[in-house]
């Protein structure tokens, strides 16, 4: 297939790996404008779907709002701001902030409401604190899908940093957006293979995460909740 | 905001919201014709869900920009590049739906139909894709929702939907029509993710809140007599 051919050539090309806004600079540009969204909205999303699930408040609220997220057209939001404030490091954080706080939310949320009450039941009857049964029992059983969460809200991430390059962010994108502005089909090509092998190594990353992390009598509950 | 931009745009607001509904709606029930043989399929060979899901996960990851221009060298910056990223897209939303709803139908009921001289085809068409029609329609209207929002992307490879607000409206610093792309997005997903309840509605005639008009004959006879039962999984 030709799109191989373009993309297979451009990426092999020795001099798309030297000097200024090469792959490698791109690259390690793409996951830092992936990475740090994609932490402030775990730090943000875990703790309150932890709450929520444990005390069942808001529920209905999350739901509806992770539904709701869906429909909102990333582009737009993100011209939206660029054409108020420019282009700063407002313009592209908030938005990837705000757009992989409602995956994440929504399955730790449904992972810790949906720990077995005869566990929790247990968990009270054995003496333990709220803060021990949350972090001790309730958290480790909804591991697998906080893991899940965290992977649809990088995947999504990196995705949308891939889009915010139309207006003006580093990293793959830039390959694509700047390609097309050219007229050449190499580097549009090859940045869009370098992104879905970027989005394929975040895959592998967390399923080699929920290997090390879930407890073995756990495996093999994680569902998919995109 | 200036609102007598609209009125004097309007045609021109209208056939991109028309083109956008296109993309979106033609894709996810492209989608859910796919989905719904390999649906059964998997869920009557279990063996072949595991190895389809960990391929829909993978799909799933392609970000929507790079799966486009992996298609333009076959189809060109077409309509069909789109629809078939978006069918994609689509399809790893409604096949894992499709199988749940399946596996979700009670095995007494599929018992009874049997027992009741089905076979095997005339019980999945008449009692258990009815029966799993709420979960198919839940990811149907994920599909829907994502691929009328998703459409918009395919303006950066120039293919026409209401994305052209958005990048019209950034080359000519106007935000009224950046305004006016997102109210259309959003507005066009609620609409078709409304129809899609009212489709949920109209051919789940046993589900909760519903009371039967006097003397009409329910659809599937079967599938009411087991009311109880459906709404506790839908």
């Amino acid at each position: 297939m030709s799109f191989f051919y373009y993309a297979w050539d451009w990426v092999t090309t020795d001099a798309n790996w030297h000097g200024s806004g090469s792959i490698p600079q791109q690259l390690v540009a793409h996951l830092g404008y992936s990475g740090l969204p994609l932490l402030i909205a775990a730090l943000i999303a875990v703790p309150a779907g932890v709450l929520i699930g444990h005390t069942g408040r808001g529920a209905v609220v999350v739901v509806n709002v992770a539904n709701a997220w869906r429909a909102i057209p990333t582009l737009g939001l993100l011209i939206l701001l660029a054409v108020y404030f420019g282009f700063t490091l407002f313009t592209w954080l908030i938005p990837l902030v705000v757009l992989a706080i409602p995956p994440i939310l929504v399955n730790v949320y449904e992972g810790v409401a949906g720990v077995d009450p005869g566990v929790k039941d247990a968990a009270k009857g054995m003496g333990m604190t709220p803060w021990q049964q949350v972090v001790k029992v309730e958290v480790p059983i909804a591991l697998p899908l906080i893991l899940v969460g965290l992977r649809t809200g990088a995947i999504f991430v990196v995705a949308t940093a891939t889009i915010a390059a139309y207006i003006g962010l580093g990293g793959l994108g830039r390959f694509i957006i700047d390609g097309l502005a050219n007229s050449q089909y190499g580097p549009v090509a090859g940045g869009a293979l370098l992104v879905v092998i970027l989005a394929l190594l975040v895959l592998g990353l967390f399923s080699l995460l929920s290997r090390l992390l879930v407890p073995a009598g756990l495996r093999g509950t994680g569902r998919d909740n995109q | 905001m200036m609102w007598s931009w609209i009125p004097s745009n309007w045609s021109q607001i209208w056939e991109l919201t028309r083109q956008n509904a296109f993309l979106g709606i033609v894709s996810p029930l492209i989608g859910l014709a796919i989905s719904l043989p390999l649906g059964v399929v998997a869920a009557r060979w279990r063996w072949f869900y595991p190895p389809t899901l960990v391929f829909i996960n993978v799909v799933y990851a392609i970000p929507s920009l790079a799966l486009f221009i992996a298609l333009i060298p076959a189809f060109g910056l077409t309509d069909t590049t789109v629809i078939i990223g978006l069918t994609v897209f689509s399809l790893c939303v409604i096949l894992p739906n499709v199988v749940a709803g399946l596996l979700g139908v009670p095995a007494s009921v599929k018992q009874a139909a049997t027992a009741m001289g089905y076979g095997p085809l005339r019980r999945l068409i008449t009692v258990e894709l009815p029966l799993a029609t709420p979960v198919i329609i839940a990811g149907l209207r994920v599909g829907v929702v994502s691929s009328v929002s998703l459409a918009s992307v395919g303006q950066i490879i120039g293919v026409s939907s209401l994305g052209y607000l958005f990048i019209d409206g950034e080359q000519r610093d106007f935000p009224t029509e950046i305004y006016v792309g997102l109210f259309m997005v959003i507005a066009l997903a609620v609409v078709c993710d409304l129809i899609l309840v009212g489709v949920r509605w109209a051919l789940t005639p046993w589900a909760a809140g519903r009371n039967r008009v006097p003397g009409s004959r329910p659809r599937w006879a079967l599938a009411t007599a087991l009311a109880p039962i459906i709404q506790e999984r839908a």
